[in-house]
This record gives C-alpha cells, structure tokens and sequence, in this order.
C-alpha cells in the first residue's frame, strides 16, 4: 500500500498547481477548439460562484433601510460601515482571537510530531515502525468525526471540557494520518547520497532530521501547514461540541450564534460573514499558489 | 533500506555496519512516540470509546450504565435510522452525479492556458475559502423570497420556501454542497488534466481525431486515477457534511435532510441519548471504512482511502 500511496504523490507534486509551460501551451492550442461551449459553461459558472458573494458583499454594506428597500442585487445608496461595526462589538475580535490560537496551537504541534514520526519511519526500519506506518494509514480510511461522543466524554474527564486546549488534542490527533503520509512521501524522495554524506560527517540522525531532511521538505510542510490550518480555521463540530462560554467561541461558532442572535438584521449577519472570512482571503491574495496547493495536499496528481 | 549494506566496502566491515545500521534505525522509532501518543489517546481510544459506548447508557452528564443490546436494538428498529441511512445515500449519490462531471469539465476548462481562464480560476476557487457555517448562513439570506436572489433577479420561480418543503431543502443541500465542494474537485481535475503528456494530444492530431474524440478516448481514460481520488474524497466526505446541513436546515423540515451525521449529533447532543448516538456512530464508521475500501479496490491504486475531517 504504502509504495502505492508514494508513487501517487509523486505524480502529484511534479503536476501541481504551477503546471509545466510547455504543457500548457500544449492544452492551449487543444483547448483553444472547445471555446465556444467551454467558454459559455465557464461564464456561467462564474454567474454561480459569483452573485452568491457579490449579494453578500452588497448586502453587509447596506444599513437596514436599504436592505428592505433597494434592490437585493443594487450596490448601497448609502454604503455603510456600521454592520461591521456593530459585528466587531459583537467580540468578533476575541473569536479571531480565538481561532488563531486554536489554529496554530493545533497546526504547529501536528506538523512537529508528524514530521518526526515520517522521518523516522521513512530512515527507521523494524516491526514497531511498520506498525505505526500501518496504524496511521488505517487512520486515513476512517470518519473521525464519528468519535466525537467518546471525545466529548474523554475532555471531560480530563476537566478540559469549555477550553480551547479542548479543540487543540483532537485536532492534532486528526490531522496525523495525513500528515504523516505526504511529508514522508516527501522525505522519501531526499537522496540516499545526501544522508550517507550526513553520516560520513559524524552528524547523528537527530541532526541529520534538522539539517537536511526538514529544509527540503519544507514546501511540503508548508502545504500541510496550509491544509490543516484551514480544516481546523473553518471547523465546527469540535467546537460546537466542546466549549459552551461566549469567550471561547472561535470564528465559525460565533458566525452561528450571532445569526441566531441577530437574525432580524441580515446586514449585520453578512457582514460577519465577509469578516471571518478576510484573513483567509488576505492569505488567498497574497499566497494565491501555496493555498490552492495546500487546500489540495497532493491530492491533485 | 538495505543501500547502506550493499554500499559497504568489505564482507566484514558491511556485516558490522549493517549491525550498527540495524540498530541506529531502530533506535529512530521513540520518534514517532508523540505522534502516537495523541493518536492513540484522541483517536484509537475513542474509536474504541464509540463501540463500547454503544452498549451503554448515558444522558451525556451522570453516571454511564450498562445496557447490554438495548441501544442496537432500539435504533435498528427505529425508522428514523433507516430514513437517515436513505437520505446520507441519496445525497452521496445525487451529489457525486452533480459535481464530478462539472468539476470534470471544470478542470479541463481551467487546465487551458488562455489568460482569462486563469482569471476566472482565481474566482471560482473563493468558496474554498469559506467555512461551512459562512457558506449555510450566506445561503440562508440569499433564498429570502422577498430580499434575496429572488427579487434580486428578477426571477420569481427562486422565491420559494426553501427550507420549508422537503424536497425543495434537500435539492438544495444539494446544490448548496455542489457549490461549497465542485471548486475543491476542480482543483483536483486541474492538476490531474495538467499531468497528461500533451504527446498524445499531438499523436491523436495527427490521425486527424476531434477534440471529443480526444477528450473521450485521451482526456477521460488518462484522467481514470484523478476520478477515483476525486469520488473517494467526495463520497466518503459526504458522510462528514454535517456542520453545513447543521447550520443550513438543521435536519429539517420534518427529517427531510436529516444524515446519519447530524442523526447522531442530534440524538447525542439534543436528545442527550448518547447510547443509541453512539450506535450511529459505529454506523458510520463502518459505512466510512466499507466505502473506503470499496473505492480502493475499484482503482487498484487509490491512496488517500479518505480525506475525513470534514471536506
């Protein structure tokens, strides 16, 4: 299995998101035939994706008179901030806060220790690390989100239960199969030269992990950092499940209860929508490659 | 593995080589000691914690009593389960139908190098950006039939109650999911397309076949591994669509959209009946790890079995 698992992500790196150009421009005179109707379906998928977010967009810059009044799709007469006002006295601030924490308290650790653990099982051998290797790709095949009941009963005897520590464990426990599986793809691809010349220098393998293995898998870290972050960024459940204090809500809890709170006024409601959603936005401008490489984690091959 | 040895000068010094080298690889292992540390505890524990807890009785606060079969047979016999069990089937399927030729087509038509496709990737991938509850809330105020998409366009056949007809909430879990998930699948397709050798563009060309020709007898069957990852994912992940079904419908009107996902949360967490929760959770993992299977053996060479937390 795990050959198999390797030769498919290899495959998926070389054709990631860049592409080589000599095959693009190889599709481009293939593609450039299919315009019409491939053109036409393209446009209106765009009408889909995009008058959703536009109508949101509008909408959370109209005060409540304009919303009632104008037409659903007319950008403000009077455009106004004051939604995204009313949404950040709301303690949107703190479930920004909060998520961050969330976030990077779960992506830092998981890559840490998955990164350790791909390492040794890719430059280890003997029964113990097969069985890992083996536990870990069983991981993979199973919905982790049906153990949330025992998760639950487990937080709360450890008296974690309302602690964003709570949303932490679980998170990194999730995300190790996968992440275990790319990055040792990917170290499995360093040269062997490379670590016999480590050796030759009397570098230990505790060193060698640092100095070589982990500055060439750093684009996959990376993607992994990037994938996990936003399953753990956008999750729901966890959250929804294990904390109950308004102070603790991260961003996609609190867009849930503030809906329900302020249902009346739907500007504001899409105005916290459009707010928890910049930073990633932000993060989309600026990395537009490394995100979409990340959001697919070579699965795209 | 065995370089090491196979590199080594003479019979002598390879034996004690491999010796040391046998012995500094397995001295990696405790390596891997904190990743199977949470593992275990958050993730084979639990596993574990769900089947037995299936067999017990627990309103999710007091003391946790046994009660033998009682749970088992109480949801086998509840219909509730078999409509959840139908609804998590149908939309699997009708979602699989939906997205995977668009996202197919989708790919192929983003692989191209046109300028101004590249540009209108950049804005079909937005949703990805979205989490669930951002996705379920945006819907909800965009199907208003007075001050939403309706009035928005002019067209009155959009102004219906949709979460209030059965039928009508569960085409539109549909659709909203297509919406969430066709950019991810795309993305997928994209790479996938981008991997073809364009050599056999150019040989198809040469014997004078059409680009339909070609997209059917060079783009369908190179694309058969990207088809099979892409339906893994999305129809594993159809058992994980909970958190947007949750905020869209909340299972209803009635049970109309309620999966077996957002079956257990409802019974568990709601109903404070974590017993039989626990059963549909044994449910799903099997369902989980069946499917899993099930689409590996159809490919010969699936990898990832499934991407589970939450696509």
């Amino acid at each position: 299995m795990s050959t198999v698992l390797k030769s498919n992500t290899q495959e998926a790196r070389t054709g990631s998101v860049g592409g080589t150009a000599a095959a693009n421009r190889g599709l481009g005179t293939r593609l450039r035939r299919l315009n019409i109707p491939g053109g036409l379906g393209g446009w209106i998928w765009l009408a889909v994706i995009i008058l959703p977010v536009y109508y949101v967009v509008v909408t959370s810059l109209k005060t409540q008179a304009g919303y009632f009044g104008q037409n659903p799709l007319s950008l403000p007469t009077e455009p106004t901030l004051e939604n995204y006002q009313s949404v950040l006295e709301a303690d949107f601030a703190q479930y920004f806060l909060n998520s961050a924490i969330v976030t990077l308290g779960s992506v830092i650790p998981t890559v840490l220790i998955s990164f350790m653990a791909s390492f040794a099982i890719v430059r280890g051998a003997g029964r113990f690390l097969k069985l890992v290797n083996g536990m870990f790709l069983m991981g993979l095949a199973i919905p982790l989100q049906a153990t949330i009941i025992p998760i639950y009963l487990m937080i709360i005897r450890l008296n974690l239960y309302d602690s964003l520590l709570a949303l932490m464990l679980p998170s990194i426990a999730f995300a190790i199969p996968l992440t275990v599986l790319i990055l040792s793809n990917f170290i499995r691809d360093v040269p062997n030269e490379l670590f016999e010349s480590m050796r030759l220098d009397g570098c230990s393998e505790w060193q060698t992990m640092w100095r070589l293995a982990l500055p060439l898998t750093r684009p996959a870290i990376v993607t992994v950092a990037i994938y996990n972050g936003l399953h753990v960024w956008n999750g729901f459940l966890l959250p929804l499940v294990l904390t109950q204090s308004p102070s603790l809500r991260v961003l996609p809890l609190g867009l849930w209860t503030f809906q329900g709170e302020f249902s009346v006024n739907i500007p504001a409601v899409l105005a916290s929508v459009v707010l928890s959603t910049l930073p990633i936005l932000v993060l989309y401008v600026i990395g537009r490659r490394q995100l979409l490489a990340g959001l697919t984690a070579g699965f795209s091959k | 593995m065995s370089n090491a040895v196979s590199t080594a000068p003479g019979p002598s010094v390879g034996v004690r080589n491999s010796k040391q080298t046998e012995q500094r690889k397995a001295a990696l292992a405790w390596l891997t000691i904190p990743a199977l540390f949470f593992f275990l505890v958050f993730a084979v524990i639990p596993l574990a914690g769900v089947l037995i807890l299936s067999f017990t009785s627990w309103d999710g606060i007091g003391a946790i009593g046994a009660a033998g079969l009682d749970n088992w047979y109480s949801v086998l016999a509840d219909p509730g389960l078999y409509n959840a069990l139908g609804l998590t089937f149908l939309i699997m399927i009708v979602s699989w139908l939906v997205q995977t030729p668009i996202s197919l087509l989708l790919g192929v038509f983003t692989a191209g190098s046109q300028r101004y496709r590249a540009v209108l990737a950049v804005l079909y991938f937005l949703p990805l950006l979205l989490s669930s509850a951002a996705v379920a809330i945006a819907f909800k105020a965009l199907l208003d039939p007075n001050f939403g998409l309706a009035t928005g366009l002019g067209l009155p056949f959009l102004a219906q109650d949709w979460l209030g007809v059965p039928h009508l909430a569960l085409g539109l879990v549909i659709f909203v999911i297509a919406w969430q998930f066709v950019p991810f699948h795309t993305l997928i397709y994209q790479g996938g397309v981008r991997q073809i050798p364009k050599s056999l563009y150019e040989a198809a060309q040469i014997d004078g076949a059409g680009t339909i020709k070609q997209f059917f007898h060079i783009t369908l069957p190179q694309l058969k591994y990207t088809i099979i990852t892409s339906s893994t994912l999305m129809v594993v992940g159809s058992l994980t669509y909970f958190d947007l079904i949750f905020v869209l419908t909340g299972g209803g009107p009635g049970n109309s959209t309620r999966i077996l996902a957002l079956d257990m949360y409802l019974r568990g967490f709601r109903a404070n009946l974590m017993g039989p929760a626990s059963v549909i959770a044994v449910i799903l993992v099997i369902i989980g790890l069946a499917l899993a299977l099930f689409l590996q053996r159809l490919g010969g060479k699936d990898k990832q079995g499934s991407q589970l937390e939450g696509l």
